[in-house]
């Protein structure tokens, strides 16, 4: 086991204090330590963007993140991006237009669909399709995802 | 995918930084965004015993515009440039690299200490003629881009020094454009091209620039085109030619995606492209 490290790290409004060795890596604290399993891991290699979680308000890829560096950072899940009880207009817009199959893209699609419209508020087809490119779905051909983000977008998504 | 067991540091200051890479040898490991280096110690390729953070060092984020030129801090984000469009071809080469998530982790910084001919932002400082400072244990130096990078992943940086900042020369009154060709979204570039044109009164070509991404084991200029155009000329045809010329002098490796003359002709007709970008600015 290599040198471990002390983190406080605020998950979806709660802070959260941990001892972790050194090389864990963000996904797997969320998962494994604190059971945030609505982050998945589908490449681990940064390609996929089943792990995308906001860091500080912004998207990034958690499989590529040490949970070190995200000492003192505020961590979204797709646990946390939901106001209490209800559904983020996201979720919502991604239910009504069958924006998923099986659903394990489904969560970091939409951490990275909230980064994509907190950059531009109304995007064009294209903006979404080039936007989402870090993050890959084998199900749907994309096309309800798109509709589904540009549906959330008409609806006044919060930033 | 689990790296193998290191130790980390997180330096407050820049020298601290600098005396912890010194002591520890080659063995430590600067980390900035983590987005070249941590893919690399997950396949177990690189295995440093010590990793250095710079995230707690101060002075190393700004993007500020000072006379004629930009001074950008090693920390700066692929995401801080592309929202910097002030910033010209630099940040729409930024723009274009990997993804959103990607580019709110990379750095100018780490993108350039590492060297490899594959990232965009090395052919836009080599096409720029800018330079870094970097921090060393006899203080601080400055390269330039020419002698930056020296070999595939091999640049001229000591292992215990750090680059602080970048320069890049402001563009007012040049037109450019980054082209980047990939099989996938989100790919690497199998070739990039930044190009700059300065027009003269007359419309004419009064200077110009081309870099090109992996084309070599280092990023080039396409000096033969350059000579082409220069001077002369900026109508389709003048361009088109000069194009021609823009494999002269490589070598590109070949890869899985692309043979050595497949890239020489994607660096032809992205030159043209970009050059024609440039030239309507
Ligand atoms: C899926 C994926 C796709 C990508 N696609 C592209 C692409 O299309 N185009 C592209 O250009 N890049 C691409 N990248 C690479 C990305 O841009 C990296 O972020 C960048 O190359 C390295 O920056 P970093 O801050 O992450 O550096 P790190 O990974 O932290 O460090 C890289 C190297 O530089 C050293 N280093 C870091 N900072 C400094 C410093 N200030 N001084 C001295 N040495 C330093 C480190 O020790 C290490 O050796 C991709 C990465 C991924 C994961
Ligand atoms: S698991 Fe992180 S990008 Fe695929
Ligand atoms: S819904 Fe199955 S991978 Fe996207």
């Amino acid at each position: 086991m290599g040198a471990t490290v002390r983190i406080c790290v605020t998950v979806n409004g709660e802070r959260r204090e941990s001892e972790v060795e050194a090389r864990t890596l963000l996904v797997y604290w969320l998962r494994e330590e604190l059971g945030l399993t609505g982050t998945h891991v589908g490449c681990d290699t940064t390609n996929c963007g089943a792990c995308t979680v906001h860091m500080n308000g912004e998207s990034v890829k958690s499989c590529t993140v040490l949970a070190a560096q995200a000492d003192g950072a505020e961590v979204t899940t797709i646990e946390g991006l939901a106001p209490e009880g209800g559904l983020h207009p996201l979720q919502d817009a991604f239910w009504e237009k069958h924006g998923l199959q099986c659903g394990f893209c489904t969560p970091g699609m939409i951490m990275a669909a909230a980064d994509l419209l907190q950059r531009n508020p109304n995007p064009t087809d294209d903006e979404i399709r080039h936007g989402l490119e870090g993050n890959l779905c084998r199900c749907t051909g994309y096309h309800n995802i798109v509709k589904a983000v540009k549906a959330a977008a008409a609806n006044e998504v919060p930033a | 995918m689990i790296t193998a067991p290191f130790d980390y540091e997180t330096p407050e200051t820049l020298d601290e930084a600098v005396r912890m890479l010194h002591e520890n040898g080659e063995d430590a490991k600067l980390l900035a965004g983590g987005h070249s280096l941590l893919p690399l110690m997950k396949l177990r390729l690189a295995a440093p015993t010590l990793l250095v953070d710079l995230r707690l060092v101060p002075g190393l984020h700004h993007i500020q515009r000072e006379n004629g030129s930009w001074r950008i801090g090693a920390l700066a984000r692929h995401a801080d440039l592309q929202d910097t469009p002030e910033l010209g071809v630099a940040s729409a080469a930024a723009k274009q690299i990997a993804d959103q998530q990607v580019r709110n982790r990379g750095t100018i910084g780490g993108s350039l200490a590492h060297g490899d001919p594959a990232s965009d932002l090395p052919a836009v400082l080599v096409a720029l003629e800018g330079e870094v400072s970097a921090q060393g244990r006899n203080g601080l130096r400055t390269i330039p881009a020419g002698e930056l990078f020296q070999d595939y992943l091999t640049t001229a940086l000591a292992h215990d020094e750090v680059i602080t900042e970048v320069r890049l020369p402001a563009t007012d009154g040049w037109g450019y454009g980054y082209e980047k060709f990939t099989r996938r979204a989100e790919d690497w570039a199998m070739v990039g091209v930044c190009a700059l044109v300065k027009k003269g009164a007359d419309g004419s070509c009064e200077d110009v620039r081309v870099g090109l991404t992996n084309m070599g084991s280092t990023p080039l200029r396409a000096t033969a085109a350059e000579q082409a155009l220069r001077g002369g000329s900026l109508d389709g045809d003048s361009i088109a030619s000069a194009a021609e010329h823009a494999a002269e002098g490589t070598d590109p490796p070949g890869d899985l995606n692309a043979t050595p003359d497949y890239k020489r002709h994607l660096a032809r007709v992205l030159t043209r492209r970009a050059l024609v970008a440039a030239a309507q600015a």
